[in-house]
């Protein structure tokens, strides 16, 4: 490829090859050179602030540029293109870090200060017009819902699990895997509109709206999740098992119960707390099915009922006469949420890490 | 099970047996009902919509149709511009995660994808309302201007930077992780024997990409596309708060005159709906929940028929 210096002792499996290191070299290199770039930016006045977002993305597309045109001067083209691949590949996940890193950090600027203020755990928004206020209607209306929502959706998607791992054989085994994806596809709003629409005719009031009808609404979102994880983890666990437990003579439905539930139990709270922490974030569904409330609301079966993430949305999308006040208590809310769903994933996570060295080997 | 055949040993039919087994079949029956209960419920209040005179019809449309068919437009333009930004980024992450990245950490670099699918919608919305719309608007405003003569760039520019192309960015984050993690699972079902073999015959690692794990992973790549085209379609807040809609069909991406989506639609005109016009709003969620449902009919069907015909296993 390139010329072999003539009269020095040259290594040939090194020559013609980037020195180790260089690469990282020109990585940093090329973040530092736009981070003075854009330092100069902001000194000239022309921002305000220093463009970090900025000088990574830039200093990335440069680095992948001059990789692509060293590595083809000095290795060659196919070793080009493949250093080019390489760094554009992990360029994209530098991409797909920043809108994450962004949120986050945007999220704990805004809401933690408002977040830590006593009144936020401790106030609901009933007959608040200041600054002070806070979620607890949203808290208990949260939790009240997801928890119903969890009642209804785990026996059904469990025992469907267990009817299609264990039972199923034919045309309504078919059919019912073919609803459980089709009901993966439903968007939540149309869960939210269905659980309307149920509701308004069963009680004839077209206005009527209640936590019930948000649990029956994230339900239809639940449930194939549940039958889905349920399923994969009730298919690991060993046929051996089974038959052990057949020849020893124990009835089928005792097999199920005391041999292949608890072999798959860790899977299957894993698969659970992952679809909780999903459906807790919904908004759309609540929005439509429960409505909003300021005040704390017990009753699942009547009045409207608020939730955390409606909350979010509210707060933002009807601000009242001092904007600030309600945007704080939307970023304070939106932090809280966040928190508690990383804090399930979390324990999911925890689950699976604790109990699966017992599957398998 | 192997009823059919005449010298079976019956076994005694237990109560336990038949209680479990029969509360079984009836969750499953349960999925079957609910479903049909969708299906009938949303159909029932849709029809006073589909059937309704000119004039009683919200944004003063002359039939539903002429009233869903902006938003529709809206809905498919918008998960089409995020799947485009998608696509190649969740590829290139997957391969990173699958084959680039060193083992140890590549199972903590696919938990930082996942996290980003535990961020709940409407704290997208307004992270692209109040960080992602202020910053990209001064570059849209350069692209208006230099870029004035691609059709795409054209009209007058938005000056909140609230536009359909910055949804399509927010909607495009929000489906990346499903799609990678799709892909990521198809990218390390290649066998093992086909990379190596493209290895020893001195290929590069992406020579070696390009001819075993990318025609291997083809139908996965397009499946997962699907899935995430089905998720973006019927994503409702974060459109609902970051765009600003207008009744429109226009290609524009930069202006303050946008379609508008049919789930975002609906969250926003429910509150204040009534009459004929909530059955308008339910009827519109039906055209969504059939169009999300052939999406997805799809991408399975694509799915399904590689498992049959793939020579790979």
């Amino acid at each position: 490829m390139t010329a072999v210096a003539s009269g020095r002792m040259v290594n040939s499996l090194t020559t013609g090859r980037l020195p180790r290191g260089s690469v990282w070299m020109l990585l940093i290199g090329s973040w530092v050179l736009l981070g003075l770039v854009f330092l100069f930016v902001q000194l000239s006045g022309a921002t305000k602030s220093f463009n970090l977002v900025g000088a990574i993305f830039l200093g990335t597309v440069l680095f992948d540029v001059l990789i692509f045109v060293i590595s083809l001067l000095v290795e060659g083209v196919r070793k080009a293109k493949d250093r080019l691949v390489t760094s554009l590949v992990a360029t994209a996940f530098i991409v797909a870090l920043l809108p994450l890193v962004s949120l986050l950090w945007t999220v704990v600027q805004h809401g933690l200060g408002r977040m830590i203020q006593p009144s936020f755990f401790s106030m609901s928004m009933r007959n608040v017009l200041d600054g002070s206020g806070g979620v607890v209607h949203a808290l208990y209306g949260t939790l009240e819902i997801t928890l119903a929502t969890t009642i209804i959706s785990v026996p059904i998607g469990l025992m469907t699990a267990i009817y299609l791992v264990e039972y199923g054989r034919g045309p309504l085994a078919r059919a019912i895997t073919f609803l459980v994806d089709v009901m993966t596809g439903i968007p939540s709003i149309v869960a939210g509109l269905f659980a309307f629409a149920l509701f308004a005719l069963l009680t004839g009031n077209p206005g009527f709206r209640s936590g019930f009808a948000g649990a029956v609404a994230l339900s239809v979102l639940m449930i194939p999740v549940i039958v889905r994880s349920s399923e994969e983890m009730l298919k690991l666990v060993a046929n051996e098992l089974r038959e052990a437990a057949f020849a020893l003579g124990v009835p089928k439905w005792l097999t199920v119960l005391k041999v292949v539930l608890p072999t798959a139990l860790p899977g299957i709270m894993t698969g659970i707390t992952l679809a909780i922490a999903r459906v807790i974030g919904e908004t759309a569904p609540l929005l439509i099915a429960s409505g909003y409330s300021d005040s704390v609301n017990f009753d699942l079966f009547s009045n409207r009922m608020m939730s955390l993430p409606v909350f979010v949305y509210t707060q933002y999308a009807n601000q009242g006469s001092i904007a600030e006040f309600f945007t704080a208590r939307s970023w304070a809310a939106a932090l809280t949420l966040i928190l508690i769903v990383m804090l399930l994933n979390l324990a999911a996570r925890l689950v699976a890490r604790i109990f699966s060295p017992k599957l398998g080997r | 099970m192997s009823t059919g055949t005449p010298r079976v040993i019956k076994a005694r039919v237990r109560l336990g047996d038949r209680v479990f087994s029969t509360s079984t079949i009836t969750a499953g029956s349960i999925i079957v009902a609910i479903l049909a209960a969708v299906a009938i419920f949303l159909i029932a209040q849709s029809i006073p919509a589909l059937v309704a005179k000119a004039g009683t019809l919200p944004n003063a449309a002359s039939s539903f149709w002429d009233y869903v068919g902006p938003l529709a437009f809206g809905t498919v333009w918008a998960a089409f511009l995020a799947l485009l930004m998608a696509t190649p980024l969740s590829i290139g992450i997957a391969l990173f995660i699958s084959h680039y990245a060193p083992r140890r950490i590549a199972q903590v670099l696919g938990y930082i994808i996942d996290l980003l699918a535990a961020v709940p919608s409407v704290i997208f919305g307004l992270w692209g309302v109040s960080v992602l719309a202020p910053a990209v608007q001064p570059f849209y405003v350069w692209l208006n201007t230099s870029l004035h003569w691609f059709p795409l760039f054209g009209g007058d520019v938005s000056g909140t930077g609230r536009t359909i192309l910055t949804v399509a960015i927010v909607l495009a984050v929000m489906v990346l992780p499903i799609m990678t993690a799709v892909c990521r699972e198809i990218f390390l079902q290649t066998p093992r024997l086909h990379e190596e073999a493209a290895l020893a015959l001195g290929a590069t690692r992406w020579e070696m990409i390009q001819m075993a794990v990318l025609p291997f992973a083809r139908p996965g790549i397009v499946s997962a596309a699907m899935l995430g085209l089905g998720r973006a379609l019927g994503e409702t807040l974060a459109v609902a708060i970051v765009l600003s809609p207008a009744l429109v069909v226009s290609f524009f991406l930069l202006t303050s005159q946008n379609p508008s989506t049919i789930a975002a639609n609906i969250a926003l005109q429910f509150s204040e709906a009534s009459g004929v016009g909530v059955n308008a709003l339910i009827a519109s969620g039906l055209v969504l929940f059939v169009i999300t449902f052939i999406i997805n009919a799809i991408a399975r069907a694509v799915v399904n028929r590689r498992r049959a015909f793939s020579g790979a296993n």
